[in-house]
């Protein structure tokens, strides 16, 4: 239990340094920019409780909210990833797996599940992150178009940064 | 209660879901500048089209005042005209001036009472002595005559419309009195045709000519039209001859009536009575 959280609080720091200090600097024009660090809400271990994730998923939009001067637009957005991950969560994963500790990580569980995962996941984030940055329904095909595009960008970012630390099956179970 | 709570355990994830959104967003309105003008630029777009949409509709119900203020506006409209015309090109700008202030006053009235189907039509109109009505004062729409003030009340009067047996105006031929007449329903119960008699014998007369009022009363100005010639022989004997005209007037939907009043009855009265005590 201990090393889950130590794990996670890791993953946060290191998110959050690579996405401010790297990644705010990369992006193309302002069309797609990449934004990994939302790896951290979707590897939160799969039992978290609900108020939790949402508050973890709070507490590390408004960070990102902090440095990238843009109080509330990330917080909404990973509140709404969190969301969308309990639902997801509930209508793929049986009870007793859904209630486990386990990280849904790439080593942990299938291909196939984590890609879809992963992909809708960041859709879903960027879209109401784009929508929430705009807060106007003008330029919608600008605006979800760049959400699209950034989209694809963090999630090639994240299966890399998954491909990185990827570790044998069920690392994690035993704890 | 126990349901309640079960309800809650279960869609806990939507009811957090809603709050930490909700303080989000709360956030972004709160903390930033464009947000903030957004949002209320957006609600002023709401409020504007709800605005433009209600407006449209209150337009149309006060279309009533509106015509009110129209024909306020006509009225002294009317009045500039009368400084423009009342001299003639024989008078020097002197007796204009003497005259100080125009000869006819017009004083919009509404009609709130008709009658176009009886054998003696009478008008009720919405000003009475208070506006300053009197007796045998004229009336006239916009597009002609109307009747005489018959009495008066307070805040109302009636009129004794055109289509009234008793009516008779005094009509001229063009406006340049070549001919005059007098002007009454004559026997017809149609409320769109008059008759004019005793036009002289000699005065050749068309179909479609206009008729105006002379001016020779203390009625109506000089030169308001009051209809249109559409038959001409129609002989009474002797040396006069009758004639049917079209009504300008559209008595049917009468509804703004302007009331004529003559500052100069009374003097041209007095003087035209010192006339009968003469021949008396």
């Amino acid at each position: 239990m201990a090393k889950i959280i130590v794990y996670n609080i890791v993953s946060f720091i290191l998110l959050i340094i690579f996405q401010v200090a790297v990644l705010k600097n990369v992006g193309y024009y302002n069309i797609a920019i990449p934004l990994p660090y939302i790896l951290f809400i979707l590897l939160l271990p799969l039992g978290t409780p609900n108020f939790i994730l949402f508050l973890l998923s709070l507490l590390t939009g408004l960070t990102i909210d902090a440095f990238y001067d843009s109080i509330g637009v990330h917080a909404a957005a990973c509140v709404a990833l969190a969301y969308f991950r309990i639902f997801f969560l509930n209508i793929t994963l049986e009870v007793d797996q859904r209630e486990s500790f386990q990280t849904p990580s790439w080593g942990n569980m299938k291909f196939k599940w984590f890609s879809t995962y992963i992909v809708l996941a960041t859709i879903v984030q960027h879209l109401v992150l784009f929508l929430i940055e705009v807060f106007s329904f003008q330029n919608i095909i600008y605006t979800l178009g760049s959400a699209l595009l950034s989209s694809i960008f963090t999630i090639s970012i994240i299966f890399v940064i998954s491909l990185i630390t990827y570790s044998g099956k069920n690392k994690l179970t035993s704890n | 209660m126990k349901n309640l709570w079960l309800f809650l355990v279960r869609y806990n994830a939507f009811f957090w879901f809603m709050l930490f959104f909700t303080f989000s967003i709360f956030l972004v309105i709160r903390n930033n500048n464009y947000q903030q003008s957004a949002f209320i630029n957006s609600s002023n777009v709401v409020v504007g089209s709800f605005y433009t949409k209600f407006n449209s509709w209150k337009e149309f119900l006060s279309l009533a005042e509106t015509n009110a203020l129209l024909i306020e506006e006509n009225t002294l409209l009317r009045q500039q005209l009368q400084n423009i015309e009342a001299p003639d090109s024989i008078h020097n700008d002197t007796t204009f001036t003497l005259l100080k202030d125009v000869r006819y006053q017009f004083i919009p009235a509404v009609v709130v009472n008709n009658s176009i189907k009886q054998k003696n039509n009478f008008i009720t109109l919405n000003k009475g002595k208070k506006d300053g009505i009197e007796v045998d004062m004229g009336v006239i729409s916009s597009n002609g005559v109307v009747g005489t003030v018959l009495n008066v009340s307070e805040n109302f009067c009636t009129v004794k419309s055109l289509l009234n047996t008793a009516t008779k105006i005094s009509v001229s031929l063009d406006s340049t009195n070549l001919a005059f007449g007098t002007l009454i329903w004559g026997a017809n119960t149609d409320p769109r045709y008059a008759m004019v008699r005793d036009i002289p014998n000699h005065i050749k007369v068309t179909v479609g000519q206009p008729v105006f009022t002379s001016g020779f009363s203390t009625l109506f100005p000089k030169g308001i039209k009051v209809g249109e010639v559409i038959e001409t022989d129609l002989s009474s004997g002797g040396s006069f001859k009758d004639m049917r005209i079209a009504i300008t007037t559209n008595f049917s939907n009468l509804t703004y009536v302007y009331v004529v009043k003559d500052k100069l009855a009374k003097e041209k009265l007095e003087l035209e009575s010192l006339n009968n005590n003469n021949n008396g």
